[in-house]
């Protein structure tokens, strides 16, 4: 494998089991290629967290190898955590030092020669240009969760890790935020964000992936993910009202409003046939009007909460299964 | 520096007026070497634990953890932060003295030795402390059970001559009474125990806690899980 290859971060079959015999990662492997923007979703408690904090040195796998760039994260821990920017979920800042120090002490941690053009480029992009002298204590949680951004850019990271990010923050610092996610994305910056909105993914992410009981369920593009589990509705707004299904049309997968006044077919947007044209020659047969017709596709979090529920039934179903033998 | 003005104005003036010589040398003269030891014990261990306790209790040490910085880098960060100050502190102490006594300093190589090895040391094992610790009650224990009570029993503002024979065998037990008579043997040359077990003391506990650090590091013991 030539080096335009090699994916900028591999997992292969990492585990995590603490001391207490937790299992926080059940042999994951993933590969993220440059420049990707990649959103893992999944509820508490799924594990993204410590993956996050495996790859970048602060949680110690039990198994498994993780390459960033082609190097290992145990035998090249410097080349590899140079290149690696996180930013952490909970709001952890110095409380006494300026805006303008810790990110210069971040940028010099990380190996890096000062450079005081970069780090006023970051903190203007954030908007933290005027408080730099300001003590982080005096901060509101909003700006020490851009500090923290700072910081992790301050190293110019070629990989950056953003852990639920716009945890509590307010709009204007998200659109900030991904301004600046998409100007990184452009130049080549890889980004892995872990998210609880859904619509952040649907709109940002390249891939999605759906971590749960600290196994990844799927990892795909989100279009594909959307087109290949997304499922479609066709509403119908009928010109007088039904009391109840024909049975000239009672064959296709209808409900019925309270009202009866529309109708909605569920369909499979990938099935071979999804059964409109039949049903609609049935409606003309049935002499059934129609004044408008819309089609509306389920998101991507209707999509998560079903992936994470079947993963949850099933490893219900697999321990009880367990308990019974 | 306040507080070293203190001791000399109530050890040295008010007290030590009333007290004889000890081993030749006045009692304010004499007390130098165990204020200056008091301070750098407690102010290293205080300084490390301190230094690295507070990032793992605010949560900022992930940046550390995650920053391409190896263990020994780490330790000879923090570590050798806390021990020049001890080190300044201790400096800072003398020169105080120096206002209310007329100093001498027999080998002041042997002096500088015992300031740093002793700083080193006890930075390590506040160090160590602080690693330990995951709360503030086990923080302060230790130098507070152990520590000043060791200090203050080590033969600091006493020559442990002036005790019954018994006690002198127990304060040979006490580890620092070895660093309190090297450290003033190189003031004065008085000692109770030789200078270089004193010295060979204090590398040992050097590289003691220095095994204990690596060992830390090495099993990730409290701070990577």
């Amino acid at each position: 494998m030539n080096a335009v290859d090699e994916p900028i971060l591999r997992v292969s079959n990492l585990s995590k089991t603490y001391a207490g015999g937790f299992e926080a990662l059940k042999d994951i492997s993933l590969e993220i290629q440059k420049g990707e923007i990649i959103a893992l979703l999944g509820p508490n408690g799924a594990g993204k967290t410590t993956l996050i904090s495996a790859i970048c040195g602060i949680v110690r796998p039990s198994s498994g190898q993780v390459t960033v760039a082609g190097f290992d994260i145990a035998r090249d821990y410097r080349k590899t955590r140079a290149l690696i920017g996180l930013v952490p979920q909970e709001l952890t800042t110095d409380s006494f030092e300026s805006v303008y120090n810790t990110v210069a002490f971040s940028r010099g941690l990380f190996g890096r020669a000062p450079n005081h053009a970069h780090l006023e480029k970051v903190l203007k992009d954030l908007s933290l240009w005027d408080k730099k002298d300001n003590k982080i204590i005096t901060l509101s949680g909003g700006m020490k969760r851009r500090v923290l951004i700072a910081k992790a850019l301050a190293h110019e990271p070629r990989v950056l890790f953003l852990d639920e990010p716009t945890a509590g923050v307010d709009v204007s610092l998200r659109k900030d935020m991904w301004k600046i996610v998409k100007e990184l994305r452009e130049s080549g910056v890889t980004i892995i964000l872990t998210t609880h909105y859904i619509e952040e993914a649907e709109e940002i992410a390249d891939r999605v992936g759906v971590i749960n009981n600290g196994e990844i369920i799927l990892i795909e593009s989100k279009t594909a993910l959307m087109q290949k589990l997304g499922k479609k509705q066709l509403i119908l707004d009928l010109s007088e009202s039904l009391s109840a299904l024909p049975a000239a049309i009672n064959r296709h997968d209808l409900a019925i409003s309270d009202d009866g006044m529309k109708l909605t077919y569920t369909f499979d947007t990938q099935s071979e046939r999804t059964g409109i044209t039949a049903l609609l020659d049935d409606l003309k047969a049935a002499d059934i009007q129609f004044r408008d017709l819309n089609t509306t596709q389920s998101s991507l979090e209707e999509i998560f909460v079903n992936l994470v529920d079947e993963s949850s039934e099933r490893n219900s179903a697999a321990v009880n299964g367990a308990a019974a033998e | 520096m306040i507080t070293t003005s203190l001791y000399f104005i109530v050890f040295g003036a008010a007290i030590g007026s009333r007290i004889q010589e000890v081993g030749g040398v006045s009692y304010g003269a004499f007390i130098v070497p165990g204020l200056i030891m008091l301070n750098l014990l407690t102010n290293s261990i205080s300084n490390a634990s301190f230094g690295i306790y507070f990032p793992k209790f605010v949560g900022t040490v992930y940046e550390l953890l995650s920053a391409p910085v190896s263990t020994f880098e780490v330790v000879l960060g923090y570590v050798g932060a806390a021990a020049t100050k001890s080190i300044m502190l201790g400096f800072i102490i003398l020169a105080t003295a120096a206002l209310f006594i007329d100093l001498q300093i027999a080998h002041p190589i042997i002096m500088l030795a015992f300031i740093v090895l002793t700083a080193l040391s006890f930075s390590l094992l506040g160090f160590i402390l602080g690693i330990w610790a995951d709360n503030f009650e086990k923080l302060s224990v230790v130098p507070m059970l152990v520590i000043t009570p060791l200090v203050f029993l080590g033969g600091s503002f006493y020559s442990t001559e002036m005790l019954p024979p018994f006690w002198q065998t127990v304060s040979l037990m006490n580890p620092v009474l070895y660093l309190v008579s090297g450290l003033r043997w190189s003031f004065y040359e008085i000692a109770e125990v030789n200078v270089w077990v004193s010295l060979g003391s204090v590398l040992m506990f050097l590289l003691i806690c220095f095994g204990i650090v690596v060992w830390m590091f090495k099993t990730g013991y409290k701070l990577r899980s």
